[in-house]
């Protein structure tokens, strides 16, 4: 039989997208039968203005890389300037760091359980996730001077220290998210047509996730025991006991699909609650930044030369900042990559085979932050339209590189 | 002398088309921004005026109204026209209260099953002309929803008609006066009132997909078709379609108030003339206020969108089968007892 497919496209502007991002589907009646992504979209030369800033000042720009992980940006990329210019964090530092880390967690997880509620056409989970999202903002803004932005990342530790008064203040956000952690599971595991729409959708087996490198909750959720805070402990979560979730912490079996990422989010803000609770028990006093005078930093790095890498286990997955310093005034290369490109691949077989209907939830099911990933756009210059690489031609581009580096 | 009292009759009738059809316009827009406010209140937002779809409709009909180039312009135009004009029709043949319809005796409930597929049909025609392939798309939906929640629709009335049928042989019982006059939970047994309660979930469930709406609003589906049959609608055509939907609101609901809720409180009252005629008006408002809000509201705010195979499932499986059940049930309790 002779199967003919109609192409759609969705985006780059969509009302399922939050951001702009396209892809084209060749669809038979209903059914996916091909994918095809087309990022590339948002690239706004972020590394590229910040090779013309000094770290302080890149700390501002790696904090809006991403609306959403505006503190594991800055967290990965501080550790990557500590460890190449040898920088050592005092411990009460750290613990703030991973304090506002795993806020930040909770805040976006909760954000990305509406969504998911929006794209299934459930808008009243919409407005009461978002609204039981305001609790952790408020005590963010308490505690940073800011609600999404925070700005108390610095190199060599935090701008805020976290004052005994405060305490009792997360205490009570962090039980207010306990008491209300019932409802939301009663919402999105009970929830007969939230079921219906996202068991069985969107299936990423374990062995896809292992190939295609998929990192975080969307790798979680096919069984994957992964997570950069217990793979390789770094900052505070050394002292901590973090283990990676993956379903069947709760239904005793793993079918990688939506549904999945459903419970590991909402597990994961369980853990953050614990981790935080271990986190203001085990505080130590003393300093929160290793060099308070910027101006004697600035001098330090910019002496400073070598490479230095950061990862820190961002709410959507790893993300990877990679720093080299060569005694200027500003680096010599900044490298970011945000979990979503890791995960971009993964779509293709969650996609396969599933229907139109599907697209949405399952676009947003790794939660994805585009502007995070556009890393790269090649344009043509001669007509300024996009170009796509194949893998032959970035081999030969990464062997002209080499080339011109160490001829 | 007949011939003159005949063309008064005619223009009486075009006049009361007129005061009704802008009752109806000016009611369900009502109603629509009622709907919004309470959906916006259980959901935990202050939600849009009241005058919201009011003003919707006027800032649309100021705005340009452009047609696709790949599109058929003429059925593109027509489709809004069409869909609107058919439900409007269809509030000629509703009785409000004691007062019979303005067309009684033109037509029955037949007819309006049919009238009410033709606003689907205009939206199926606008959305397969518009040329997107997401109109194309939540056409072929809408057309598949069509045919879905046909046989539950037709079940209820069927099963309704036919029990008048039995307790008064003499009267044309798929007329919408007669259904009016004579409510179905009067004239069954135990049995056959269970029949009734099942008839009633049933039109229950084909109230929101009839009218598109959560959780059967596959073919307009936001998030995934962008709008899906109405994507490429704008200005005066996309406002036409905005009245459809609040005529059509007004017309399914006042369906269900007439087939299973025909009761009237004047005659409790004790009132007559002018004062019973408005208290009954007011009460029939009432009931579809009360209906609306269960059968629309409450439900789409409860639960999520379905997919289309799962909707085409729902109406072919359980829906039906609680229909055919009611059905059942109505004829073993006329048979029996």
């Amino acid at each position: 039989m002779n199967k003919k497919t109609y192409s759609i496209p969705i985006g780059p502007v969509h009302p399922s997208l939050e951001e702009p991002m396209t892809f084209n589907f060749e669809i038979y009646g209903e059914r996916i039968e091909k994918v095809n992504l087309a990022p590339g979209d948002n690239h706004r030369g972020i590394e590229f203005m910040g090779r013309q800033r000094n770290p302080i000042q890149i700390i501002y720009l790696a904090e809006r890389i991403c609306g959403i992980c505006s503190a594991s940006h800055p967290f990965a990329f501080c550790q990557a300037v500590e460890n190449a210019a040898g920088i050592e964090v005092p411990e009460r530092g750290q613990y703030i760091r991973v304090i506002i880390a795993e806020l930040e967690r909770i805040h976006s997880h909760i954000l990305w359980a509406g969504i998911a509620g929006h794209e299934l056409g459930f808008d009243s989970v919409l407005y009461i996730s978002w609204r039981a999202r305001e609790e952790v903002l408020d005590l963010l803004e308490y505690l940073t001077g800011n609600r999404i932005n925070y700005g108390i990342f610095m190199i060599g530790g935090v701008r805020r220290d976290i004052s005994e008064e405060q305490i009792p203040r997360i205490r009570k956000t962090l039980e207010y998210y306990k008491d209300i952690y019932g409802k939301l599971e009663d919402i999105f595991l009970k929830d007969p047509t939230i079921a219906l729409r996202t068991k069985n959708v969107g299936v990423l087996t374990k062995e896809e996730a292992l190939n295609l490198c998929a990192v975080g909750p969307t790798t979680r959720a096919s069984g994957i025991k992964k997570d950069v805070r217990q793979d390789q402990p770094y900052s505070a979560y050394a002292d901590l006991d973090v283990k990676a979730i993956t379903p069947d912490v709760l239904t005793g079996e793993v079918n990688g699909d939506v549904y999945d990422r459903i419970i590991v989010r909402l597990l994961e803000v369980v853990q953050s609650i614990q981790i935080i609770e271990q986190c203001l028990e085990n505080i130590p006093s003393g300093d929160i930044i290793a060099e308070k005078k910027l101006v004697k930093l600035l001098n330090q790095l910019k002496k400073a030369k070598g490479e230095g890498i950061g990862r820190h286990e961002a709410p959507r997955g790893e993300v990877f900042h990679y720093v080299k310093l060569a005694e200027a005034e500003v680096p010599e290369v900044w490298k970011a990559r945000a979990p979503t490109y890791n995960n971009l691949m993964p779509w293709a077989p969650m996609l396969l085979g599933e229907q139109i209907a599907d697209i949405p939830i399952v676009i947003a099911s790794i939660d994805p932050c585009i502007a995070c990933m556009d890393r790269v756009t090649i344009l043509n210059k001669a007509n300024g339209q996009k170009e796509v690489l194949t893998k032959k031609d970035l081999h030969d581009l990464s062997v002209q590189k080499t080339r011109r580096i160490a001829p | 002398m007949t011939t003159l009292l005949s063309l008064f009759g005619i223009l009486l009738k075009i006049l009361g088309a007129i005061i009704i059809a802008f009752l109806g316009v000016v009611i369900g827009l009502y109603y629509k921004g009622i709907d919004r406010k309470i959906a916006a209140r259980m959901q935990a937002r202050v939600g849009p005026p009241i005058r919201q779809p009011f003003m919707d409709f006027f800032k649309l009909m100021i705005k340009e109204n452009i047609v696709p180039q790949n599109a058929v312009s003429w059925i593109f135009n027509g489709a809004p026209i069409m869909a609107l004009v058919s439900s409007i029709t269809i509030l000629f043949y509703l009785p409000v209260g004691n007062i019979p319809p303005l067309l009684s005796g033109y037509g029955d409930i037949v007819l309006i099953i049919y009238l009410l597929t033709l606003p689907a049909i205009g939206m199926v025609v606008g959305g397969f002309s518009s040329g997107s392939p997401y109109a194309n798309v939540g056409a072929q939906r809408e057309m598949v929803m069509m045919m879905s929640y046909e046989l539950p629709l037709v079940t209820v009335v069927v099963a309704l008609g036919w029990k008048l049928s039995q307790v008064y042989p003499h009267l044309n019982v798929f007329s919408l006066a007669v259904l009016n006059a004579h409510p179905i939970w009067g004239l069954v047994g135990p049995l056959g009132f269970i029949g009734a309660i099942l008839l009633f979930i049933t039109l229950a469930a084909v109230t929101p997909g009839e009218l598109s709406k959560v959780p059967f609003d596959a073919p307009e589906a936001e998030t995934e078709l962008a709008g899906g049959i109405l994507v490429e609608y704008s200005g005066r055509n996309l406002a036409l379609f905005g009245l459809t939907d609040a005529v059509k609101t007004i017309v399914m609901i006042s369906l269900t108030v007439t087939l299973f809720f025909p009761y009237n409180i004047s005659h409790l009252l004790a009132l007559s003339g002018v004062l019973a005629f408005i208290v009954d008006v007011l009460f029939f408002l009432v009931k579809v206020f009360l209906v609306m809000f269960i059968e629309v509201t409450f439900i789409r705010v409860a639960v999520a969108r379905l997919k289309i195979d799962q909707v085409s499932f729902a109406y072919w499986i359980p829906v039906s089968i609680i229909g055919l059940l009611g059905l059942i049930l109505i004829v073993l309790d006329t048979n029996i007892v």
